[in-house]
């Protein structure tokens, strides 16, 4: 037993990630702890996508189930599991029944590598970006796989459209990728790095994110994978395959219940995974801002009260909300709640001023927050963006990004090389 | 309650596993009458492919035997295979009655393999390779752009030359 409480704290000290030390228990926890984030985070994004796309149009959004709404996810969740199942007559039943599986498993999968910090991650893997990306392909497969064995129309098409999509947009955004690779090799050895966490330290090694690394290329090549990045997982105005005014619900639409519940976090994991691709490649994934600019001890002790004072705004939003509460009776529940769940936020966020948990806290902070910030530019995408015609989708796929892509990657070599010379 | 240090990855359980993953996969693609479903097998075929690699300490390869092959061609593949009518092909005759000529290929290929092997048993190193993983993919790339440059270059000529001919013949007017 003894032995067994120092295997677990034993890795307390060590400084790789619980795969990197190959310590069982501690990787165990990580996989539980990251599953529960995309979790929360899947739930809180159900409700801020509505809230937010219904004030962008002068809506309120859900306000019934709960204080503005807060526990309609929840209900939503009870209705989906309620639901009945229907699986269609002449469906291939065993490809579509796993087909919401192979788009969960690739979309949770990917989590396995994303680096929260320099030691939390599951693991850091030598080839972490390629598992990313390789993983992350493999969702079309289960769209696919879904749209053919629905036995039926609408299905079928959304899932060639979905296909054909993802295919293409794959190409430039692997283009996009690899320029930012090329920068990780701009160090005194020379040699670059395909590990999620080699990436984010040589960003903190070269002091600058790659986004403005040999300025404008570095943007331009962040650019094409933040098209080509909501075209990969379907969002709006990618949409096609799902474009409800032409295709229902495209390829899940013969989907109900539990099972189309799980589309719909895979859909939502996977814009996590990407968002944090992203920030992992250019906007310098778990660094705070201006970590050699603003560096020392006065300014990282600054840095390190944003978390708490995050959570201590979203309190006082939500006690500013309970003071605007309607003072009738009907409402005394609703505004007890609201000012609970204030509470509970501004008791978060206290506790994270405590110096021991700030230090562990604040890098996962900082890489939530900055994927936080991609997930609401997918929806502000969603209220503003027009949904693309088919042709012209793969026109801006092929003719657009791909030619600016391997320009940038050209450049980016070349001049890389020229910084190497000199 | 007694943790072992570090469990080596390759190890025979492994090895059995997935390689008669890759079998019951093999068997599947030519024994099923629906091309989707072939198709599908295929797919577990090559993913237990890429963790054999892995199992080789050569993660690049396994990566990008993920992302090309399971997720871009076999993904084009299925494309292709949905738009087929899949009631006409379960009617139509699945073999060309050829049983003869087929055994005589296999056994003639495992009978090459086996040669290969009991032939050529110096070659084959002793023990699991125990290189560094870490620089699998700088040794790739040394490799690609280093001794093999001008292979490397001709198959890329070529992959060019495909990807002209798909488009000559898919265009009306170019």
């Amino acid at each position: 037993m003894t032995e067994f409480m120092r295997y677990i704290s034993g890795y307390l000290t060590s400084d790789k990630t619980p795969g990197g030390a190959g310590n069982m228990f501690w990787a165990c926890v990580y996989i539980l702890l990251v599953f529960a984030g995309v979790s929360v985070g899947v739930i809180c994004m159900n409700w801020l996508e509505r809230k937010i796309l219904a004030h962008m149009q002068v809506r309120l959004g859900p306000m019934r189930v709960g204080p503005h709404g807060l526990l309609q996810p929840f209900a939503d969740a009870l209705k989906l599991l309620l639901k009945e199942d229907i699986i269609p007559a002449e469906a291939d039943l065993v490809i579509f029944w796993s087909a919401p599986f192979i788009v969960d498993l690739a979309a949770f999968t990917v989590f396995v590598v994303v680096p929260f910090g320099p030691t939390h991650a599951i693991t850091d893997m030598n080839i972490g970006i390629l598992f990313m990306l390789g993983v992350s392909s493999l969702s079309v497969l289960g769209i696919v796989m879904a749209g053919w064995a629905s036995n039926s129309h609408y299905p079928l098409i959304g899932a060639l459209r979905s296909s054909a999509q993802m295919v293409s947009y794959e190409v430039a955004m692997g283009l996009s990728v690899v320029s930012a690779i090329l920068m990780t090799s701009m160090n005194d050895t020379g040699t670059g790095t395909l590990s999620m966490i080699g990436i984010v330290q040589q960003q903190l090694i070269q002091k600058e994110w790659f986004i403005f690394k040999f300025f404008p290329l570095g943007l331009i090549a962040f650019f094409i994978f933040a098209v080509a990045m909501v075209a990969e997982t379907n969002r709006a105005p990618f949409d096609l395959a799902e474009a409800e005014s032409e295709l229902t619900a495209g390829f899940h639409t013969e989907y109900s219940g539990f099972r189309w519940s799980l589309f719909f976090l895979a859909e939502y994991g996977a814009m996590m995974a990407v968002s944090s691709i992203a920030v992992t490649l250019w906007l310098g994934g778990w660094l705070r801002p201006f970590p050699n600019l603003l560096a020392g001890t006065t300014w990282d002790q600054i840095f390190s009260y944003f978390p708490g004072v995050a959570f201590l705004l979203l309190g006082a939003i939500c006690f500013y909300n309970v003071a605007r509460m309607p003072k009738h009776p009907y409402f005394r529940i609703q505004t007890i709640g609201l000012a609970v769940f204030g509470v509970v936020l501004a008791l978060v966020g206290l506790v994270l001023f405590i110096p021991a948990v700030s230090v562990r806290i604040q890098d996962i902070f900082w890489f939530s927050a900055k994927v936080a910030a991609f997930m609401y530019l997918y929806i502000w995408y969603r209220g503003t963006f027009p949904r693309y015609r088919f042709d012209q989708l793969m026109r801006m796929g092929w003719k657009v990004l791909l030619p600016l892509g391997l320009g940038v990657l050209i450049l980016t070599a070349g001049v890389g090389l020229l910084q190497i010379r000199s | 309650m007694n943790p072992v240090a570090e469990p080596a990855l390759a190890t025979p359980f492994f090895f059995y596993l997935l390689s008669g993953l890759m079998l019951i996969g093999g068997i599947l693609v030519i024994t099923r009458k629906n091309a989707v479903h072939s198709a599908l097998a295929l797919i577990v075929t090559l993913l237990a492919q890429s963790a054999i690699y892995l199992m080789l300490y050569a993660p690049f390869v396994a990566g990008v035997q993920i992302i090309l092959y399971a997720g871009g061609i076999m993904v084009l593949f299925l494309f292709v295979i949905m738009l087929v009518n899949i009631d006409r092909a379960l009617k139509e005759r699945q073999f060309n009655r050829q049983w003869l000529v087929g055994m005589a290929a296999a056994t003639a290929l495992g009978g090459l393999f086996i040669a290969v092997y009991a032939r050529g048993k110096a070659i084959f190193p002793e023990r699991i390779l125990t290189t560094a993983e870490g620089n699998n993919t700088q040794r790739v790339a040394d490799m690609l752009y280093g001794p093999y440059m001008f292979a490397f270059e001709i198959a890329s000529l070529l992959l060019l030359v495909a990807i002209i001919g798909a488009v000559v013949m898919a265009k009306k007017r170019i």
